[in-house]
């Protein structure tokens, strides 16, 4: 159970060395020993994908990767993601979409649909549904996740920067007309 | 105050109440940055990791902790024996429920464990990790008992009585009876009969249940951290259980994770979290994982229910009749109970429909599996699934079409206010208005055509209709009257700050519904100022007016309420004192945009007199300049509780367009559709999540979920491996329409909205395989709707 090695790896381009416990995995070791709480452990069976993180590049299950084996590893994080404004159009159509409602899956989700992206720039809904299908999503019904990938795919085909300030997003968001009863009483 | 809300001012800058509004609070969570309990470390916090009973029921014989004291870090292991002295033990009953009893349940069993995967002793520890080497090291001597688990045998005398002291194993039984059933079947033209199952599921929050307690020794203080959807209930519970003044107990509910009912109640490891910070004064955390999640998270919807319903020649229904039988483990959950949900199996029943006599029993019985409770929809899905899967085979045996059916039973739309033959008060509903709805928007006829093409191909697909109603905004009939302390009220408290910018405080909760985000549109609208400038504080039972948090679908209509009114009542506070500020009259001048303005529509209106900035600076800083005897009351706080109906009830209809592979059992959803009434909708973009996200539960609940048991009480799932759940590729996309009938018990008229969709898809799932399995004159009435029980059905495997 003693057992430690030391450690040196790169996180959200920062390097870290740490001496860590051979079981620990690497969810745990961003979440304990770097503070990193951005990525959650959902199941830590590698079937939920709330613990997703990036590798060298590739997308993981952080439960089932130990934090041991990482030395001299590059690793990404939503956290890194989100500072290098790297999947920018996925969060703020996530955001528009209403496509995470508790948020526990959706920095796994969001480094999912990235890796999506960038092997498939167009794609269908159903290739949307189908690589996602290793996420868990209690909240959505996915319909919204679905709907958010494709708009900002669209938007990045597009070429469009589209942040988008709240106010622009209540606009474009809103498509009823008013209700003419509203509020009458 | 009524033309802050009027409704030529719809497009007033600060109208948002109706809109697609997105939520303040999702930037941090899609950046990582939210704060679940878990991401809060403080210093000198231990872990807590339980030993859970491998036994359906066994005698606790002893606990011997000496070999997991000795593991590296680990400080104490504490006993049911141990936790005794310092807590009280509760008996989950409401006085309403007539004759319902439960037994005395304590955090820890004292010589006796009741189910797999009930805690029976607890290891604390430095590191999670130490602690869970610690707990396989505890040598409990179980001496296994007799198990009670078949629900169906749970009141036959040869079955182990659970509680000798309660005398048998039944916790509740009720029959709610009107009209003459009997006789009415005897008239009936046609009658109609099915036994349906709803399995025995789980919520499965992804973030699972979590909870940090501090206690200072010196204050007195227990502050909980605790992913839950009721702090004040919670604080109460803590205060009384642990024998603290409720004033000492704080309970902090930052984001949560999932909820869904799962976390509205009282777990027995999570209070001796909390009892074991009190003895070690310092912060205790316990997150369960994911295979405790599935063997003490509450399960919920394990019911058996035989039903039958009685037709006259002209196709109206005449009479219901259905015999409910449910197993909800050896305790009823503290403090909501675990005879709600039959209890709601029974006054749901029909509910769309008009017909004039109703019997409905429910049996509520002990057994030796994790605890049932309350979980989305609460009895609406199993209430949905009988009356729908009834009201098909009724059509059928008429031969008419299903929608044909509904149509010469449905409560007509002007026919409120009104009381269904199962006693609930209806103010208003729309049950034709939302069909014909659904059938424009699912075009029925080529529907229709579509399926019937398809069959000469060897392709069966099915069409399921489910027509529903949901409880929302409960009064206190639901549990403050069986004397829970649960308040049915809400509050909210409104404050401008000297910036202008404008601070609400709610007593409902967020769990991702997008609380905070219809709070912050109505504080807006109803003060007058734009929407950034708002924030919501939720979930801290210290800083925020008492109430019951979010369940039941409230936290809209009830909390929504108490947000407009204390809105309402800052503004005309502001309003008196820029009047006197501008020598005008209060009723001359508006707040709008965060200026105040002339009120009308002539010349000056909307002419802009002063900032709310400057006015609340003048305020708090130059108090001395305004009148001396004018209130400057820039924060007001308002309570809502409904009073004239016991619930507003909601209602709609949903539509599953499916395909059956009738060689593989395998179903492959198509299309869904829902239209809902939920009264006025305040962020139209919220509500459709929320619809959609009902509904997809609903589906794993009539595919995939399901806790099994072996037949002597163990549970046979143990990760997300076993216990399935429905992912993006087996979704369907869901259109989600609206009609809109506003409660008039309050001035916002929101009711519930996020139950609808748990209620009514396993019943529109069922209806649609059964339609897709209409040639073959196979039917399906027990969820999960498995491969192996449509091939069953089919007759191509033996049945299960």
């Amino acid at each position: 159970m003693s057992t430690h090695l030391d450690i040196t790896l790169t996180v959200n381009g920062e390097r870290v060395s740490r001496r860590v416990e051979a079981r620990r995995h690497l969810v745990d070791f961003l979440r304990l020993d770097l503070g990193l709480m951005g990525s959650h452990a959902g199941c830590e069976h590698g079937f939920c994908g709330a613990c997703t993180v990036r590798v060298d590049g590739a997308v993981v299950r952080g439960c089932l990767v130990l934090a041991a084996a990482l030395d001299g590893a590059q690793v990404e994080t939503i956290e890194g993601v989100s500072d290098t404004g790297e999947i920018r159009e996925l969060q703020e159509a996530f955001i528009a979409r209403n496509a995470a409602q508790c948020g526990y899956c959706t920095p796994g989700m969001l480094l999912t649909a990235a890796e999506l992206l960038r092997q498939n720039p167009a794609p269908t809904r159903e290739e949307i549904r189908e690589h996602l299908s290793g996420n868990y999503c209690r909240c959505t019904g996915y319909h919204a996740i679905v709907d958010a990938v494709a708009a900002a795919a669209a938007r990045r085909q597009s070429g469009v920067d589209g942040r988008a300030s709240e106010k622009e997003a209540i606009t474009t968001a809103d498509a009823r007309p008013p209700t003419a009863d509203r509020l009458e009483r | 105050m009524d033309e802050i809300v009027d409704p030529r001012s719809v497009d007033r800058p600060n109208s948002y109440i109706g809109k697609s509004v997105p939520r303040p609070n999702v930037k941090k969570l899609v950046e990582g940055r939210g704060q679940y309990v878990d991401d809060i470390v403080l210093p000198r916090m231990v872990h807590v990791a339980f030993v859970r009973s491998p036994h359906a029921h066994a005698r606790i014989a002893g606990i011997d902790p000496a070999e997991a004291l000795a593991v590296t870090g680990v400080l104490r292991v504490f006993t049911g024996k141990d936790l005794e002295p310092h807590c009280d033990p509760w008996v989950a009953v409401l006085a309403h429920l007539k004759g319902m009893k439960s037994a005395p349940q304590r955090p820890l069993p004292i010589d006796r464990a009741t189910w797999v995967g009930e805690a029976v002793a607890a290891v604390v520890a430095e590191t999670r990790a130490s602690a869970e080497d610690a707990a396989a090291k505890v040598n409990v001597a179980y001496e296994p008992l007799p198990a009670a688990v078949d629900m169906e045998t749970a009141l036959e005398p040869g079955t182990h009585v659970i509680h000798p002291d309660l005398g048998d194993n039944l916790c509740f039984q009720r029959v709610n009876e009107s009209g003459s059933v009997d006789t009415a079947f005897a008239a009936a033209h046609k009658v109609v009969e099915a036994t349906f199952h709803t399995a025995r599921h789980t919520g499965l929050t992804l973030e699972p249940r979590s909870i940090l307690a501090d206690y200072n020794r010196a204050s007195g203080k227990l502050t909980v951290h605790h992913s839950t959807q009721a702090p004040h209930m919670v604080q109460g519970v803590f205060a009384q259980h642990l024998r603290l003044p409720e004033g000492d107990v704080r309970v902090i509910c930052a984001d949560v994770g999932g909820s869904y009912g799962i976390k509205v109640h009282v777990y027995p490891d999570e209070v001796a979290v909390a009892a074991i910070a009190k003895i070690m004064a310092r912060p205790v955390k316990f997150i369960a994982d994911r295979l405790e999640s599935f063997s003490s998270d509450i399960h919920a919807r394990d019911h058996r229910i035989k039903g039958r319903m009685a037709v006259d020649a002209d196709g109206r229904i005449a009479a219901i009749d259905i015999d409910d039988l449910t197993g909800i483990g050896p305790y009823s959950v503290y403090p909501r109970t675990s005879a709600v949900e039959g209890n709601q199996v029974v006054n749901l029943v029909g509910g769309p429909y008009d017909f004039a006599n109703y019997r409905a029993r429910t049996t509520v019985v002990f057994q030796n599996k994790t605890p049932t409770c309350q979980y989305r929809a609460v009895g609406h899905p199993i209430a949905t699934a009988v009356t729908e899967g009834l009201i098909d085979l009724a059509a059928e045996a008429m031969g008419l079409d299903p929608v044909e059916f509904r149509r010469r039973n449905l409560m007509a739309d002007g026919s409120y206010p009104r009381t269904s033959p199962a006693g609930m008060k209806f103010e208003g509903l729309s049950h034709f208005a939302s069909l014909d709805k659904l059938l424009a928007m699912i075009d029925y006829p080529a529907l229709r055509a579509e399926q019937e093409r398809l069959r000469g191909a060897g392709i069966h697909r099915g069409i399921g209709l489910a027509a529903f109603i949901e409880l929302t905004n409960p009064s206190p009939f639901m549990y403050g009257i069986g004397g829970a302390r649960i308040s049915a009220q809400d509050g909210c408290t409104v404050r401008i700050d000297p910036d202008g910018s404008v601070v609400a405080a709610t007593g409902v909760t967020e769990q991702g519904q997008g609380t905070e985000g219809i709070i912050r549109q109505i504080v807006a609208e109803g003060v007058g100022v734009p929407i950034e400038q708002v924030r919501v504080i939720t979930g801290d039972t210290l800083t925020t007016p008492y109430g019951g948090g979010t369940w039941a679908c409230r936290g809209a209509g009830i909390g929504g309420e108490a947000a407009l009114q204390s809105a309402l009542a800052v503004k005309e506070a502001a309003l008196r004192v820029a009047a006197a500020m501008l020598q005008s009259r209060p009723e001359a001048l508006d707040l709008a945009g965060g200026e105040i303005v002339e009120r009308g529509t002539g010349q000056s209106g909307g002419r802009s007199r002063l900032a709310l900035s400057e006015l609340a600076r003048i305020v708090y800083f130059r108090g001395d300049t305004l009148p001396p005897d004018l209130p400057r009351e820039l924060m007001q706080t308002r309570h809502f509780i409904t009073k004239e109906y016991p619930f507003a009830f909601t209602n709609g209809i949903q539509a599953a367009y499916l395909e059956v592979d009738v060689e593989t059992g395998l179903v492959k959803l198509l299309r869904h559709w829902c239209v809902e009434d939920c009264g006025r909708i305040i962020n139209p973009l919220l509500v459709d999540e929320q619809v959609r996200g009902g509904i997809v539960q609903g589906i794993g609940a009539a595919l995939y979920e399901e806790c099994p048991y072996s037949p002597d009480g163990q549970l046979l799932i143990g990760s997300m491996a076993d216990y399935l759940v429905p992912m993006a590729a087996e979704m369907p996309d869901i259109e989600v329409g609206h009609v809109e009938t506003p409660t008039r018990e309050s001035l916002l008229g929101a009711k519930g909205a996020g139950e609808a969709g748990t209620a009514g898809a396993p019943a529109a799932i069922m209806n649609a395989i059964n339609d897709a399995l209409r040639p073959f004159g196979a039917k399906v009435h027990a969820q999960p709707f498995t491969p192996e029980r449509i091939l069953a059905a089919l007759g191509k495997v033996p049945a299960i």
